[in-house]
């Protein structure tokens, strides 16, 4: 368990998911944005623009370390070359925030590149525990896990995901970070309500909220087959479960997140004015 | 009924494999296209990410060849670290045994280039040696100096115009190649990596003060058509050489 100190800290504002090529518009003028989003695996070469960038962009921003590939709900131990990389990283930036998903990525020496599921039992929530135990020990910080998007299920779990991140929270210290597009895209797919499973997260643990695109597709059923593709914009339904949501929780740092066709400022600052006015309605 | 991780790894990677029966539709049946969203997702990552690696490999054998040949690879060579930025590095090899791929026999060397200029990208950054500190020295122990070179540099040699064929498919304009031997040194003088063609001789010099030969052994170690001047003016220029020891 974790000590109080070394909490994540974001400031409750809109901040965005970085890419390289918004660096000089983001300079120039960021509108509401607050604060950044990194992908630590894109920050772990040994030097060049990357690293440079990022620098100069802590020099005016807070950052979010968000990591892509630690593998958390890993049955194997965690890569210790790359948790090392990660206590590098953390270490000369000292970064607002970490975070990390529930989900594994690694198996056997192999990454996929990937967030692929785990079922949730008493087998993997021991396991995913440990994992974070480590993780913050290493660190010497909080960091924040992620509820991620559901495709399937598994018939060998024998609890919700929102029980299962709320006894993650409670045994190991950990923050959560709550996408809301996530909960929406895993509540089509799987058929439950996701105000229900809004209503059943431990919000008071929340130190950061994701809003993101999907794809619509249809499973061979002709059921409906969202797919987080963080590659357009967010769409009315998960803008209105986030009104939901902050209004249970109070104001977070609230974060737009676009990784594929990627579009231009304009465009990604547009949304993040919309996140402002979302936030606006519960900041008194 | 429970799914191991090494199970949903086979099947992820092989489309013909079963969905394993643990893995299930919310009206409790055996998922199966919903399964394959993380088929596709791992495929398609892989495939971005190798595209993104080897974008002048892809444009000499067509997007629908590189495809095909990356689907083979992906499968192959799954990455085996989570630093997307240097996956491929078996390209090189994969591509020397690829059958396919032996009518285009340059391709090994055009795929270790680009491999090269992406470790160049996100090498350390080096402090640069001032270039009057080795016109300094007295000329007697020049040639029993080693010079320490920056981490991005690197030499490539080929039997094939590797450069030519780079320039023609990056630049507009560039002539057309030119079939004989090539090398290459790269240079990092800010952030951006820069290719120079250089002789044989030239890179073999390079490649022997990278192995902390003194210089006049590295010279030793090449020929006649050695332009030691010219080398070294070269990497003095692109501030390749960050220290005399």
């Amino acid at each position: 368990m974790l000590d109080a100190t070394n909490r994540s800290s974001l400031p409750c504002r809109p901040g965005v998911g970085y890419k390289p090529q918004h660096y000089s518009d983001i300079m120039a003028d960021p509108g509401p944005v607050g604060w950044l989003e990194v992908h630590a695996e894109n920050y772990m070469g040994d030097g060049g623009r990357p690293i440079a960038q990022l620098r100069h962009l802590a020099e005016r921003f807070p950052i979010s370390v968000h990591g892509v590939g630690l593998s958390i709900g890993g049955e194997g131990d965690l890569d210790a070359d790359h948790l090392a990389r990660l206590k590098h990283l953390v270490g000369w930036l000292n970064p607002a925030s970490f975070s990390e998903h529930l989900a594994w990525s690694t198996h056997d020496a192999h990454f996929f590149n990937d967030l692929l599921p785990l079922p949730y039992n008493e087998t993997t929530l021991t396991r995913v525990a440990s994992h974070i135990d480590q993780v913050q020990e290493t660190l010497g910080r909080q960091m924040l896990l992620e509820n991620p998007s559901s495709y399937l299920a598994f018939v060998e779990s024998t609890m919700s995901e929102t029980d299962f991140l709320r006894e993650i929270a409670k045994r190991t210290g950990c923050g959560l970070l709550l996408d809301v597009n996530n909960v929406f895209v895993s509540a089509t797919n799987l058929k439950t309500s996701p105000q229900a499973y809004i209503d059943d997260f431990p919000v008071e643990a929340v130190g950061e909220i994701h809003l993101g695109g999907h794809d619509e597709d249809d499973d061979e059923t002709g059921a409906p087959l969202l797919i987080d593709s963080h590659g357009k914009a967010v769409v009315d339904p998960v803008w209105a479960l986030l009104d939901y949501t902050l209004a249970k929780s109070g104001p977070k740092p609230l974060l737009i997140e676009w990784d594929t066709d990627v579009p231009e400022w304009s465009v990604l600052a547009a949304e993040t004015t919309r996140a402002d006015s979302a936030l606006a309605l519960v900041t008194s | 009924m429970t799914v191991s991780q090494a199970t949903f790894k086979d099947t992820i990677l092989d489309p013909q494999a079963p969905v394993p029966a643990g893995l299930i539709n919310p009206d409790g049946q055996t998922a199966s296209k919903r399964f394959d969203v993380y088929r596709n997702n791992v495929a398609v990552s892989l495939l971005d990410a190798l595209e993104t690696a080897f974008p002048v490999v892809r444009k000499l054998v067509g997007d629908q060849f590189f495809r095909a040949m990356a689907g083979v690879y992906l499968r192959k060579h799954p990455p085996r670290s989570p630093l997307m930025m240097f996956y491929g590095e078996a390209m090189p090899q994969f591509l020397r045994r690829f059958e396919p791929a032996q009518s285009v026999p340059y391709l090994p060397d055009i795929a270790s280039l680009e491999l090269a200029l992406r470790h160049a990208y996100h090498a350390a950054d080096a402090t640069p040696l001032d270039g009057q500190a080795l016109a300094a020295l007295d000329p007697d122990k020049l040639m029993s100096v080693k010079l320490r070179m920056a981490p991005a540099v690197q030499t490539i040699t080929s039997e094939f115009p590797i450069h030519a064929i780079y320039r023609a498919n990056t630049q507009n304009d560039a002539p057309k190649p030119v079939m004989q031997a090539e090398a290459v040194v790269i240079t990092r003088p800010g952030f951006d990596p820069q290719i120079h063609p250089i002789n044989a001789a030239g890179a073999a010099c390079i490649a022997a003060l990278q192995g902390g030969q003194p210089l006049g052994q590295a010279m030793a170690l090449t020929d006649d058509t050695l332009d030691l001047g010219a080398v070294l003016g070269l990497l003095l220029g692109q501030g390749a050489v960050t220290e005399i020891y």
